[in-house]
């Protein structure tokens, strides 16, 4: 556990130190700020100022869209970095698990991305001293929109772990997730038997309840469930050393 | 302390290492030696358990390193050939950082391994310094320092002097000869000389697999080509080689230089004889006054190109390694040519010329 706790103090020094992190934090607070304020400026003008809960929708949609575009580029580099360097090769040489690697990035992303929703506090925290409105509906967006960030960061560190090169990471990262999302773009071009097994597998579907204020104990599980399967995955790649071997630096 | 089982590590259908076995005990420092591509770095990842051998044993500490890894991970400190370093961290913070991922436990044990790794690697100003701005030999002693850093009792260190300049490799070698007395040191290089001062024992790996594993003196003794002598003599060169040349197990007589009516000639003699008294007394029967009779000694340099030859000779390379074995050889001469050569009268000439033949 303190080396988990290690990893992870290190990973953030890490992150902090290079203006990758800036930039994208600067661009998910500002990304996410432009569109809160021209979802408001929206709901006032067409939706009618009475009913709060219908503006969080249009929010939350978007600030999905820019979790989707963030978040890969911050997990790139977790282990692709590392064994592009030969400092996971180092690693490897500790007495640590592979488990606690994981875990100690896993979580240092984790933190980062609730890092950055605090910071999007700001607007609905403004609007409420303004006009205040029933808290739930927004809780239960944050819910949503901080574990499918999850399942993103799972998914990349999964990535990450494949590879040396961030670029490949970051793009197979963007691959899984879109497709994942979009998989059920257009039921009627997959067919009416598949249509209802990749609906509920379809990220976007297990999002869209969050965003309407409803918490729904099936999405909380599917979101889990695709965090689950990537850190498994990333635990798996990680141990194919076992019988591969590492690409020589 | 440092123990390799008949390692065997394939990639694919190359075979990197086969069959290698060494054993290193502490208080013990081991010259790891063989061209660039002989699968030094490969046993030293296996032995450090980056990944498990095909076939065979590692032990560290009668610990494997695939059955209890992290028991034999704790007693092992490894520094890779290309300092693998995280640029932005500064070197307590990287030093510490490993320290606590090799087990040391709490803030002041922490502070005073980490001081003492600094300390041992000459590195106490730079330690406030970001990794990202230390010179190349500063940033190899800070792999140095990793692999110190918990005081483990087995050092793996691969080519711990590359790429240092002179001083500073003369720093490490010391370094690696203080830290032997309390630990069992695996070093590998592809520089003879610095085998040679700096390790009690020498294993040589070639394509893979071990030629031999000696102590330096001796492995020079044991794989001598030929013994030589110098001879140098007030007499006319043609009548001094005939002269010498007729004397019974001289091999071949090569002529080294002529100046101010001195002659200076090379004799290589049948291994085991020592004509050296037969040689005085034609030369002194001549009346040519006799200067220097000097054996030459075999260098591990000339040891080891010669177990190179004597593996290539007989049949050529084996078919799988074939094109690796072409590219190690190069590379191998390169830097064996750019090693120190031991001069006969000099006892030691920096990039001085190979034998004149």
């Amino acid at each position: 556990m303190t080396k988990t706790l290690l990893l992870m103090r290190r990973e953030l020094t890490a992150m902090c130190r290079t203006p990758l992190a800036a930039v994208l934090g600067a661009v998910f607070v500002g990304l996410t700020g432009y569109f809160f304020y021209s979802d408001v400026v929206f709901f006032v003008l067409v939706g009618g100022a009475n009913q709060t809960s219908g503006l969080w929708r249009f929010v939350f949609l978007d600030d999905r869209l820019v979790a989707l575009l963030v978040l890969p580029l911050l997990t790139m580099r977790l282990f692709a970095e590392e064994r592009k360097l030969g400092t996971l090769e180092l690693l490897f040489t500790y007495p640590v698990r592979d488990g606690e690697l994981l875990a100690g990035k896993f979580l240092a992303a984790v933190l980062i991305y609730l890092g950055l929703l605090v910071a999007t506090v700001l607007g609905p925290v403004l609007l409420y001293t303004l006009h205040p409105f029933a808290l739930t509906p927004l809780l239960a967006g944050y819910l949503g929109l901080f574990l499918l960030g999850v399942a993103f960061i799972a998914c990349g560190l999964a990535a990450s772990v494949v590879t040396e090169n961030q670029v490949v990471a970051a793009v197979l990262t963007y691959g899984v997730v879109v497709f994942s999302w979009f998989a059920t773009w257009n039921e009627a071009a997959i067919g009416e038997r598949v249509a209802p097994v990749l609906l509920q597998l379809s990220l976007f579907d297990h999002f869209y309840g969050f965003a309407q204020g409803v918490i729904d104990s099936r999405d909380v599980v599917f979101l889990l469930g695709f965090t689950a399967l990537f850190l498994f995955l990333a635990h798996r790649a990680l141990g194919a050393r076992a019988w591969r071997g590492l690409a020589s630096p | 302390m440092i123990q390799a089982e008949q390692l065997t590590k394939r990639f694919g259908g190359a075979t990197a290492i086969e069959d290698v076995s060494l054993d290193v005990q502490r208080g013990e420092v081991v010259g790891f030696l063989g061209p660039n591509g002989a699968g030094k770095t490969t046993t030293l990842r296996v032995l450090a358990g980056v990944f498990p051998p095909t076939a065979g044993r590692a032990l560290i500490d009668g610990l494997d390193v695939v059955q209890q890894p992290l028991a034999a991970r704790r007693r092992l400190g490894y520094a890779p050939e290309r300092a693998a370093l995280h640029l932005e961290m500064t070197v307590v913070e990287l030093l510490g950082f490993t320290a606590g991922m090799k087990d040391v436990r709490g803030r002041r044990a922490r502070r005073e391994a980490v001081g003492r790794a600094l300390e041992h690697t000459g590195l106490a100003s730079m330690a406030p310094r970001r990794i990202g701005t230390l010179s190349k030999g500063y940033r190899q002693r800070v792999g140095v320092a990793l692999a110190l850093v918990a005081d483990p009792p087995a050092l793996l260190l691969d080519e711990p002097t590359a790429g240092l300049d002179p001083e500073q490799a003369a720093d490490t070698r010391r370094l690696v000869r203080q830290l032997a007395a309390r630990h069992a040191i695996l070093v590998s290089s592809h520089a003879l000389a610095e085998v040679e001062t700096t390790c009690d024992r020498v294993v040589i790996l070639h394509r893979g697999r071990v030629l031999a594993d000696d102590r330096p003196a001796t492995l020079g003794q044991r794989l001598r080509p030929a013994s030589r002598v110098d001879v140098e003599a007030e007499a006319p060169p043609d009548a001094l080689t005939a002269t010498l040349g007729a004397v019974p197990n001289v091999r071949r007589v090569d002529l080294l230089a002529v100046t101010n009516g001195t002659t200076r000639c090379r004799v290589e003699i049948e291994p085991g004889h020592d004509v050296r008294p037969e040689l005085a007394t034609r030369i002194t029967s001549k009346h040519w006054p006799l200067l220097v009779l000097a054996p030459v000694e075999t260098s591990l340099e000339e040891a080891f190109l010669a177990l190179i030859a004597a593996t290539q000779a007989p049949n050529g390379p084996p078919p799988e390694t074939a094109e690796a074995g072409r590219e190690s050889g190069q590379a191998g001469r390169r830097g064996l040519g750019a090693s120190e050569e031991r001069s006969p009268r000099s006892g030691r000439a920096p990039h001085g010329p190979p034998d004149k033949k």
